[in-house]
Formats: C-alpha cells, sequence, structure tokens
C-alpha cells in the first residue's frame, strides 16, 4: 500500500501551443476529500480527462495506489480504480435507473459471465444476474433511489440524476472517485444533502475523493486539501484554509 | 410452482410463443400431406427471411445506435457461400438436411468474419461516416460476385442452388427466425446488451464506466453479420438461384426501413414491420401487373410515409395514445410490477437514439424542432 492513493508527477498536457496544464503535482492520501479549484478555463476538467484517460498526457506520469496508469485507456483506467462523474451530466438516458448501475458493475470479478453464456441462458447468466440486480438495489438505497429504479434516467430530477451518476461510478468499485463539479445547478437545500451524501461515500466506502467545485462554501466546508489551478499552472496548494487565504489565489478569483 | 409461473414475464416470450405456434400449425398441415398453395410457401418464406434480416440488422442500428447501409452486403456474401457450399456437397450427401445445415453455417461464418471487417473501421468512425463504409461494403461485395467467373459463383448470370423441397423449406425457415430470435433477444437482454445499449446512450460514460467499447462493437457487428448470412444462404434455397443485383443499396435500406417503422431498439416492432412491408411487396407486386407496375413503388411509398407520419406526428399524438397497441396490450396483461424487468431498453421513436438523424435518412422531417425538444434538453 502506497503512501498516496494518487499521485501525479509534472503532469501535463498540450493542445498545440495551447498548454492546457502543465507540470501538476497532486498527491491524495487515502480517505481523504481533495478539492481542484481554479477560475474559468484553469484546466481543472483537463486534469480530470487526463487522469481519466480520455487525453494522454504530454509530460508527466500518474500513480494509483503505487501503480503507473498513465497511458493506458479509459476502461482500463476504470478497472484500475479510478470512477469519475462528469460536469454536464452523462447517464445513460433511454435505460432504467436500475440498469445504469448494473452497466457498471459490468467488470466486476464475480459477475463475470461471458457472452455465449448468456445466449444459451446456462445457470451462471441466472446467477451473476440476480446477483447483479440485488447489488444494485442496495447501491440505489443507499443513495435513496430504491423507488425510481424502474424510470427511465432522463426522467429524473436533476439533484437524482446527480446522485444517480455518483452510484454509478461507485458501483465500478473505485479505489479514487473524481467528482466534476457536483453542486453545479443545485440549490442551497439539494447541495446540503450532497455535502452529506459525500462525507456519506467517504465513511461507509472508505473512499478517496477527489472534487472539483465553484462553490466556494461547499468546497471549504468539505475539502481536506485543495489544489488551485489558474492558466494550467498549480498557483497554490496545502490545507484548504491556507490556500484559500492564499493573495495568488485571492488576486486570481477576484482580480486586481 | 405456480409461484414460479406467474413470476415469468410472459410478454418476453410473447413472440417466441405466436412464430412457434405459426411454425407448429402450418408445419404439421404440410407434413400432413396437405398442399399449401407453392406461392404462399414462397411468401412465408419471404417473410422468414425478412424477419431474420430485420432483427439481426436491429441489434446495429437499434441497440448499438450506428447505421448500417450495408446489410444486403452481409447477406450476399452468405447467399454465394452458402449456394455454392451446397452445390458442391450435392453430389455427395445429396439434398439432405445435413447439407443445408453445413451451408448455413458457412454462409453465416463467411458473413460475420465480414461483419469482423466491417466492425473494425466502426471503432473510428461515427454516424455518416460509417453509413457511407458500409454502403460501400455492400456494393463492393455485390460487384465481386457479379465479375466472378462462370465457374467458380455464376458470375452475372448467377449461382443455380440445389433445390430442397418447399414443403420442408419453410419450417426450416421459420426454425431459424426462432433460432435468431432466441440468440439475439437473449444477448440483448443480458449485461452485454446492457453494455451495448449503454454504447448507444452515452459512449463516453459507458468508457468511463469500464465497458470495453471496441470488443462490444465487434460484437454487435458479427452477430448481425452472421444473421444476415444466415438469411442469405435461405434466400439461396427459397429463390433457386442467386443474382448479385438483387444485394444493392435499396435493400439494404429496406431492411434498415423495417427496423426503423418498427421502432429503434424494439425487436417485436421490428418482426410486425418485416412482415408486414415483406407481404405489402408481395401483394403489391402481384396486383399491380401490366402497365400498373409503375404504381408498385408509388403505393409502397405512401403507405411508409403514412406509417411514419402516424408514428411521428405531434398532431396525432392524442389519436395514437388512444389507438396504441402496447398501451392496450399493457392494460391487457396488467403487467407485473416488478420495474427491473420492463423488457427491452426501448428507445422512444422521437427521440432517435442513433449517432445519425433517422429522420434525414428517410427524408421525412417532420418538425425537427420539437423532436430536439423532446430529444435534448427538454426534461432539464
Amino acid at each position: 500500500m502506497a503512501e498516496f492513493i494518487l499521485e501525479t508527477k509534472n503532469l501535463g498536457i498540450s493542445f498545440g501551443g495551447l498548454k492546457a496544464a502543465q507540470d501538476v503535482n497532486i498527491r491524495i492520501k487515502k480517505n481523504q476529500i481533495y478539492g481542484l479549484i481554479g477560475p474559468n478555463g484553469a484546466g481543472k476538467t483537463t486534469i480530470f480527462n487526463l487522469l481519466t484517460g480520455v487525453y494522454k498526457p504530454t509530460t508527466g506520469t500518474f500513480y494509483l495506489d503505487g501503480e503507473e496508469l498513465c497511458g493506458l485507456g479509459q476502461e482500463k483506467i476504470n478497472h484500475k480504480g479510478i470512477a469519475r462523474t462528469f460536469q454536464n451530466i452523462r447517464l445513460f438516458n433511454n435505460m432504467t435507473v436500475i440498469r445504469n448501475v448494473m452497466v457498471a458493475l459490468h467488470n466486476q470479478p464475480e459477475y463475470k459471465c461471458s457472452a455465449l453464456q448468456s445466449i444459451f441462458r446456462l445457470p451462471r447468466h441466472f446467477k451473476t444476474e440476480k446477483a447483479m440486480q440485488e447489488k444494485a438495489k442496495e447501491l440505489l438505497r443507499i443513495f435513496d433511489l430504491e423507488e425510481e429504479q424502474g424510470n427511465l434516467a432522463c426522467n429524473l430530477p436533476y439533484g437524482k440524476q446527480r446522485k444517480l451518476e455518483i452510484a454509478r461510478a461507485l458501483a465500478t468499485n473505485p479505489k479514487l472517485l473524481l467528482l466534476d463539479e457536483p453542486a453545479a445547478g443545485m440549490n442551497p437545500h439539494e447541495t446540503e444533502d450532497l455535502v452529506k451524501t459525500i462525507l456519506f461515500i467517504r465513511d461507509h466506502f472508505d473512499m478517496t475523493i477527489l472534487l472539483i467545485e465553484h462553490d466556494m462554501k461547499f468546497v471549504a466546508g468539505l475539502c481536506d486539501q485543495l489544489t488551485v489551478l489558474n492558466f494550467g499552472t498549480v498557483l497554490a496548494e496545502g490545507d484548504t484554509k491556507t490556500a484559500l487565504n492564499d493573495p495568488e489565489v485571492i488576486k486570481a478569483y477576484i482580480g486586481g | 410452482m405456480m409461484k414460479k409461473l406467474s413470476n415469468i414475464h410472459w410478454n418476453h416470450y410473447l413472440n417466441y410463443i405466436v412464430i412457434g405456434l405459426f411454425t407448429l400449425i402450418f408445419g404439421s398441415l404440410s407434413l400432413g400431406g396437405m398442399y399449401l398453395n407453392s406461392s404462399l410457401l414462397f411468401l412465408m418464406e419471404k417473410i422468414a427471411i425478412s424477419i431474420i434480416l430485420a432483427v439481426s440488422l436491429s441489434i446495429v442500428v437499434g441497440f448499438l445506435g450506428e447505421l448500417s447501409l450495408g446489410h444486403a452486403g452481409f447477406m450476399c456474401v452468405g447467399a454465394y457461400l452458402g449456394g455454392k457450399v451446397a452445390t458442391l456437397l450435392e453430389p455427395s450427401i445429396g439434398n439432405s438436411p445435413f447439407n443445408l445445415l453445413i451451408s448455413l453455417i458457412v454462409g453465416g461464418a463467411v458473413a460475420a468474419v465480414c461483419g469482423v471487417i466491417i466492425g473494425i473501421p466502426a471503432l473510428r468512425l461515427r454516424g455518416d461516416y460509417l453509413a457511407i463504409v458500409t454502403l460501400a461494403f455492400g456494393e463492393i461485395v455485390k460487384s465481386l460476385f457479379q465479375n466472378s467467373s462462370d465457374e467458380s459463383f455464376g458470375g452475372a448470370l448467377g449461382l443455380d442452388t440445389p433445390r430442397y423441397d418447399k414443403q420442408y423449406l419453410f419450417i426450416w425457415a421459420f426454425a431459424l427466425v426462432l433460432i435468431t430470435l432466441a440468440v439475439v433477444q437473449n444477448f440483448i437482454r443480458s449485461k452485454h446488451g446492457r453494455a451495448v445499449t449503454a454504447i448507444r446512450d452515452n459512449e463516453i460514460a459507458a468508457r468511463s464506466s469500464g465497458i470495453n467499447v471496441t470488443k462490444y462493437k465487434l460484437l454487435a457487428f458479427t452477430i448481425s453479420a452472421f444473421f444476415a448470412g444466415i438469411a442469405g444462404v435461405l434466400y439461396s434455397f427459397s429463390n433457386y438461384t442467386v443474382q448479385s443485383a438483387k444485394f444493392g443499396y435499396n435493400y439494404s435500406i429496406e431492411i434498415l426501413v423495417m427496423v426503423v417503422l418498427g421502432g429503434m431498439g424494439s425487436i417485436n416492432g421490428s418482426i410486425i414491420a418485416a412482415a408486414l412491408i415483406t407481404f405489402l411487396n408481395t401483394k403489391l407486386a402481384t396486383i399491380l401487373t401490366g402497365d400498373l407496375a409503375v404504381l408498385q413503388n408509388l403505393f409502397y411509398a405512401i403507405i411508409l410515409i403514412a406509417i411514419i407520419i402516424y408514428n411521428n406526428a405531434p398532431s396525432l399524438k392524442n389519436f395514437r395514445n388512444r389507438f396504441n397497441f402496447g398501451v392496450l396490450y399493457r392494460k391487457l396483461i396488467k403487467r407485473n410490477a416488478d420495474p427491473t424487468n420492463i423488457g427491452d431498453d426501448k428507445a422512444k421513436w422521437d427521440v432517435v437514439p442513433t449517432k445519425i438523424e433517422m429522420n434525414e435518412v428517410l427524408s421525412t422531417d417532420l418538425n425537427p424542432s420539437d423532436n430536439y425538444i423532446k430529444g435534448k434538453g427538454g426534461d432539464k
């Protein structure tokens, strides 16, 4: 077991001449809630895309629990233990809520069942289907979505769609959960609910969480440590309190 | 025991039961010595072939959400290869069911290999571009067989196949429909089918949920091509001769129309649409003969447009809800409340989940702005 769950080393990517991110070093300890903040266009989502394999970094590398994952494809990185949610919700809209979660259970070794086993309806198929349904129901129960299980994902209210996306990410049994602006578009009541949910996830699943957020109250109340990005470079890092009071950070946000 | 029976979702098996009963009744009539009109038998074979084609295409179009315009190409490969194998085997084992079986397997397998070959660009291309590649594939296959030598595949004259007794062949055809349905439905209603549907709904999210998109796209194309090949072999026996001109892109579009009319991602819809369109085509061809033959396509087009308007027009929504078979059916059987078992992940007609707008393909764009609202931002 490595000291840090996630460790990035000089991670950077440039699109043509634009350096979207450079020399980003983030270290996250197990069970931490770590914030990644910065003004619009600072490269936060780019970092997420690098960590999940959507982009391949041009410089640097990153390690999950001591294992180098840089260069692997998206699904491989997911198997290794990084799951994410998206800034603009990406659910399987034409599928039911429970199936959204069941899709994400696909790769767990305990639900292994080959296509031929399914086509010939061998006992293995029924066993895994049943087990997957139960596991999915259990996850939905945790997120208070059990009554919605038969509805199409696109018919859920916004707050529940966010929750479903988190439930789906957790179904892949990750070591590290990346949340991209989880509180965006939520009212104060929903945000408060979300804070409780995230704390619950950390304790119940023993999860490490890296999140991007613009709501400073949310960040200050939730994160143990922060990295502040601006124009693709690290502006400040450290404890939430010190990072937020850094004069450079205040300047980047307020201007001047 | 009784409880177990009531737990079975009969609507999952309804299509097997209907087609199975149909086959049983007509099969026993035929085997019992009753003479069935050869044109009726021919029609039944044609319907069976269409159903296999539509159901197999619906995996790629309805569930994977990719547009394939080359389905007739896979069928062509199956028809020629299956027909050739049967001709080669005829001197040694004659017109036995064994011969039929071997040619079916060979035809299906070679078509499946072509499916893998076409599946590879499908991993990099999407939407219109993939449609063009598949279209080109169909045309290439067609002209390859057209220009083959007389000894190999008969060239422009076509390939003659062994003659099987029609009284038996249609039973084979419907048995194959049942097998196709079983394989396709079992695949779709499993974790693998869910993975395919997830790719349709959101490829990026599917990847980040750990779905191996490469594997499932290839798998969907392969299964789809395999059954198109099977349908091709059946066609070669049913028709006594295979001519490549039949497998042009018009035919691919016709199969696509069956899938689209039946409702994307609805297997039962595809079956009904395939049977209806084939029946309609054949009947129009027999009714309108001589000078009136030019009207065939006109009537066909009018009926298609009428169905599309009925299915899609917003102004007909109330009317549609009152006379909707789905709603009536649900009322009739009072569907079991367990929501985890609500059939397939059917995409709604007006949401159009494929990566290319079906309306453009069929050029009956009725109300695009309305479509947009329903499909995308509307419910947020």
